[in-house]
């Protein structure tokens, strides 16, 4: 697909960046916006594009990454869950190196827990068919991107009447902690490069409480440079021009209505729920747990664990990093301690992570 | 994790489709897809799902505005 390399263009992205620096040229006040998607996250330190831009305008990274925003209870619940017998854990691959309160699910492979990675999961519903005799548990972690997925894995077990599949659930939903972040005063957030793909589920409405309440403009943006330096571009001229609404830079992707049949899925087995946040505490209404009609695909119900007592790992700033206020650099473990070989925390785990990035692009 | 990825459908069945990226095929599910696609079309695959239909018309017009916008002889 050849016009997916044009948006690496070169000469494009330099335009941007020169018209972005006529923005904003002269003015004392530097503006700050926050990306809030992993893969975002991983463009910018990817084609450094920090650098492109001129002072006044600052890129921070925030809670963008479900496996990191995932706090060590989960971890922990989960780990306990490979313990049980005649249980097979299936999960995407990212979440089998994050460390728990002492143990992560890799380490428990490596005790001998069955753990297999699928990269959907109806691969995790075809592994319950495949197992009779096992009880196959997904671990349900993501945004709104994910969650429809996962719901449509129910409604598939469902459909097959299959007893033996289910989802320890942890979704999550973008808009509320960017509440919390924007009534931040420490963090003074002057727009939002908004999630590319949750959005394409959500649609562009989901910010509007943004703009309005809080004035903060918002845009949605695709993952390639010239669609991250326009996002800026459009960002920066609202904030010049004293603006602040939603706009869409990825309309390639992105509908004004977005994904009404994967809302619809996530309506049907899900409902909000109070959720905890790693660094950033319990959000009211920030979470997904499964509706009672499909209780008996709800892990947390059918199958109870003894879950260890959470620890943090000592010296980890991941908390910090996850809502803006501290960057890897930051971190005393940085590079030394920690590292995307042996992780100290959830940021260098994942391949979203804003400390693996900036480990992987030297940053 | 979530990254969705696009990818070109090289066959559609009855509620799935398969779809190809770098000469990888893998099987979409159709369950969360609220448009029509057909061969050829691209979509954005997230964890085994189509999750958008990806418009390339609308892709072509962002790139075209920009080149114009962007000569490289005016970037001095
Ligand atoms: S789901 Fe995709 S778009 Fe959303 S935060 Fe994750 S990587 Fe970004
Ligand atoms: S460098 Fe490691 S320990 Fe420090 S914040 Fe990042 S993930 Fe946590």
């Amino acid at each position: 697909m050849k016009y997916q390399d044009e948006f690496r263009d070169r000469d494009i992205v330099q335009g941007l960046a020169s018209r972005i620096r006529e923005l904003v040229a002269g003015r004392r006040e530097p503006m700050t916006f926050m990306e809030v998607c992993g893969t975002h996250t991983m463009s910018i330190y990817q084609y450094g594009l920090r650098t492109l831009l001129p002072p006044q305008v600052r890129l921070i990274s925030g809670p963008g990454c479900p496996v990191c925003v995932t706090p060590n209870e989960y971890l922990d619940r989960a780990v306990a869950l490979c313990r049980v017998p005649e249980v097979i854990v299936a999960t995407f691959g990212d979440m089998v190196r994050v460390p728990g309160s002492t143990s992560s699910l890799l380490e428990e492979r490596a005790k001998g827990a069955d753990i297999r990675i699928v990269y959907s999961p109806l691969d995790a519903v075809a592994l319950a068919a495949a197992n009779p005799g096992k009880r196959v548990v997904f671990l349900g972690v993501g945004f709104e991107t994910t969650a429809p997925a996962i719901g449509g894995s129910i409604l598939a077990a469902k459909k097959q009447s299959l007893g033996n599949y289910f989802v320890l659930a942890a979704h999550k939903t973008m808009p509320q902690p960017m509440r919390v972040l924007s009534a931040d005063p420490e963090l003074k957030i002057d727009g939002y490069i908004c999630p590319a793909h949750v959005s394409a589920i959500t649609g562009p409405d989901a910010y509007r409480f943004l703009a309005e309440e809080f004035r903060i403009p918002c845009v949605i943006t695709g993952f390639e440079p010239v669609d991250l330096m326009q996002g800026v571009e459009m960002l920066a001229r609202q904030v010049v021009a004293g603006e602040s609404r939603v706009e869409t830079q990825y309309s390639r992707v992105v509908r004004p209505e977005g994904n009404r049949k994967a809302q619809a899925v996530i309506r049907e087995v899900f409902t909000p729920c109070d959720a905890p946040w790693r660094g950033i505490g319990v959000i009211p209404g920030s979470g997904l747990r499964i509706v009672d009609a499909y209780a008996a695909f709800d892990a947390g119900k059918i199958i109870p664990v003894e879950v260890e007592e959470t620890k943090e790992h000592a010296g980890c700033l991941c908390g910090e990093i996850l809502k803006g206020k501290a960057a890897p650099a930051d971190c005393p473990l940085f590079a030394g301690a920690c590292t995307p070989e042996s992780p100290v925390g959830a940021c260098m785990v994942s391949s979203e992570g804003t400390c693996a990035a900036a480990y992987k692009y030297g940053q | 994790m979530c990254l969705g990825v696009p990818m070109r459908v090289v066959s559609v069945g009855e509620d799935g489709v398969v779809a190809e990226i770098d000469g990888v095929r893998k099987d979409a599910s159709l369950m969360l897809l609220d448009e029509e696609v057909k061969e050829g079309d691209f979509i954005i695959v997230h964890a085994g799902f189509a999750i958008s239909k990806l418009d390339e018309e609308d892709a072509r017009e962002t790139l075209r505005l920009m080149r114009e916008v962007f000569r490289p002889e005016d970037m001095a």
